[in-house]
């Protein structure tokens, strides 16, 4: 029994699907922690995107070398870190929060690549028929190169949405109680692990599918063109 | 007698502040905690090094497979590399790990593989699975006129593939190898949970037993980065040694 929901061991069919609403509430977790990870890395990845391409050498330096370590280090380590080392220095976040922020953390590196090379793939005739029109910096980067770069982001930040799905199981090393961890203890206490862990690699096949193919369609309904953002 | 000195060092001073006596202190913790940590990471390279090598094997046979023009072949790879890159790296571990000797056990064999036979199969099929898409891509970015030349000269399907397409796939494959190698490496730290005393296994153990969370993970995100920039030098010599044959040197 897990979440006060009896399981049925008749038979191996029944089990399986007598655990499925359980997995469903592991499964729910799962998504909240995806979610909440990808805006995050959202986030941070803008403003470490920002940073690295500063012109000041000061800020962009370390910026480079920080995402640079965030990408080469694992984000099992750098949960353990930020669950045990924040408290010793007053910052407690439940464990949930903790995953989040380390799965934002660690992505954040990748996305901020995302948005540099979106950007960059403006053609820089666009750059040069803004300057001839006298439009202003803000102008430039808000009405002419925003738009365009946008369209390229979005798929490849989906992308990275998919990988911080798969990556969500590495929070149960906090006792976040997502999927796989559910699973593993309904294995613990059924003495079976076979099954919940084959269903919960059977759902995750079926949601990274589903995911790859919204991104496709995604990227196929994104205007090439461009974006307005009026 | 390790325990003693553990304890001895560190209990005390468990958070050591700024204050200038604290440094030696803090300097004799970390030469402690590094034998320990070593001997783990002693691990973490074997691991990283066998699953890379298997990994590239399965790439490759996994990469060409997917070109393949019979349609088992293509099948085949395409839902090995699928279900490898759908699932996550550490449920494919548990999997392998708890569920692998159930099916066994009901089929009357022992599955139970030792865990780091399961650590280097499950790192090699999830990473090979990203680096055949790589290996297809790679090839499939081959100019067409390098299949007609080698028909024209007649070359089999075989000696085309693998001594006209697959040496010039290469140099293309490089850069997006040494990122995943480097991802390959994170990836090792995942091993701990199903028990192998590989580098993040043994600074666990550490800090269960000293509390002084702050050194020694500080101490375990420099490792692995000292270990990622490694690898990503020794990609990069591989890289050019792939490109040697290139007029303009690499790429």
């Amino acid at each position: 029994m897990l979440f006060g929901i009896e399981w049925d061991t008749s038979s191996h069919w029944a089990f399986a699907v007598s655990i499925l609403p359980i997995l469903g509430k592991g499964l729910l977790v799962t998504l909240q922690a995806t979610v909440v990870g990808f805006l995050l890395a959202a986030g941070f990845g803008l403003v470490l995107a920002g940073l690295k391409g500063m012109r000041s050498r000061l800020v962009a330096w370390p910026a480079r070398f920080f995402s640079e370590f965030l990408r080469d280090t694992p984000l099992l380590v750098q949960l353990f870190f930020l669950y045990y080392v924040l408290p010793d220095y007053g910052l407690v976040l439940p464990a949930f929060m903790t995953g989040a922020l380390a799965l934002g953390l660690q992505y954040s590196a990748y996305t901020s690549e995302v948005y540099r090379a979106g950007i960059q793939s403006v053609p820089a005739g666009q750059l040069e028929a803004a300057r001839a029109l006298d439009l202003t910096p803000g102008r430039t980067f808000f009405a002419i190169v925003l738009p365009q770069a946008i369209p390229r982001i979005i798929p490849a930040l989906g992308n990275y949405l998919v990988s911080i799905m798969k990556d969500v199981p590495i929070l149960s090393v906090v006792a976040v109680l997502e999927v796989l961890n559910v699973a593993r203890i309904i294995g613990d206490r059924s003495f079976n692990y076979m099954i919940p862990l084959s269903m919960v690699g059977l759902i995750y096949l079926l949601m990274t599918l589903v995911a790859a193919w919204a991104v496709r369609k995604l990227d196929e309904r994104l205007p090439k063109e461009g974006i307005h953002l009026q | 007698m390790k325990t003693g000195r553990y304890a001895g060092s560190t209990q005390q001073q468990a958070r050591p502040g700024p204050s200038s006596e604290l440094l030696p202190i803090l300097i004799m913790d970390i030469l402690t905690y590094s034998g320990h940590l070593l001997s783990g990471a002693w691990i973490t390279v074997q691991l990283t090094l066998y699953s890379s090598v298997l990994g590239l094997f399965f790439a490759f046979v996994l990469g060409v497979g997917r070109v393949s023009d019979n349609p088992f072949v293509h099948g085949l790879s395409a839902g090995i590399i699928e279900f490898f890159r759908g699932t996550s790296l550490l449920v494919q571990l548990f999997w392998l790990y708890f569920a692998l000797p159930m099916i066994g056990q009901t089929l009357g064999y022992d599955w139970r593989f030792p865990p780091m036979l399961v650590g280097t199969l499950a790192l090699a099929l999830n990473i090979g699975a990203y680096a055949a898409e790589v290996v297809r891509g790679a090839i499939q970015a081959v100019a067409p006129e390098q299949y007609e030349a080698a028909k024209a000269l007649d070359f089999s399907p075989r000696q085309t593939m693998w001594r006209i397409i697959v040496p010039q796939a290469v140099p293309e494959m490089m850069p997006s190898l040494g990122n995943l190698a480097i991802q390959n490496l994170k990836d090792t730290a995942l091993v701990s949970l199903i028990s192998l005393a590989d580098l993040a296994y043994k600074a666990e153990q550490l800090r269960n037993f000293t509390q002084d969370s702050t050194t020694i993970y500080s101490l375990l995100l420099l490792m692995y980065f000292g270990m990622a920039l490694v690898v990503a030098g020794l990609m990069k010599l591989a890289e050019r040694y792939a490109c040697r044959w290139r007029a303009g040197g690499s790429v």
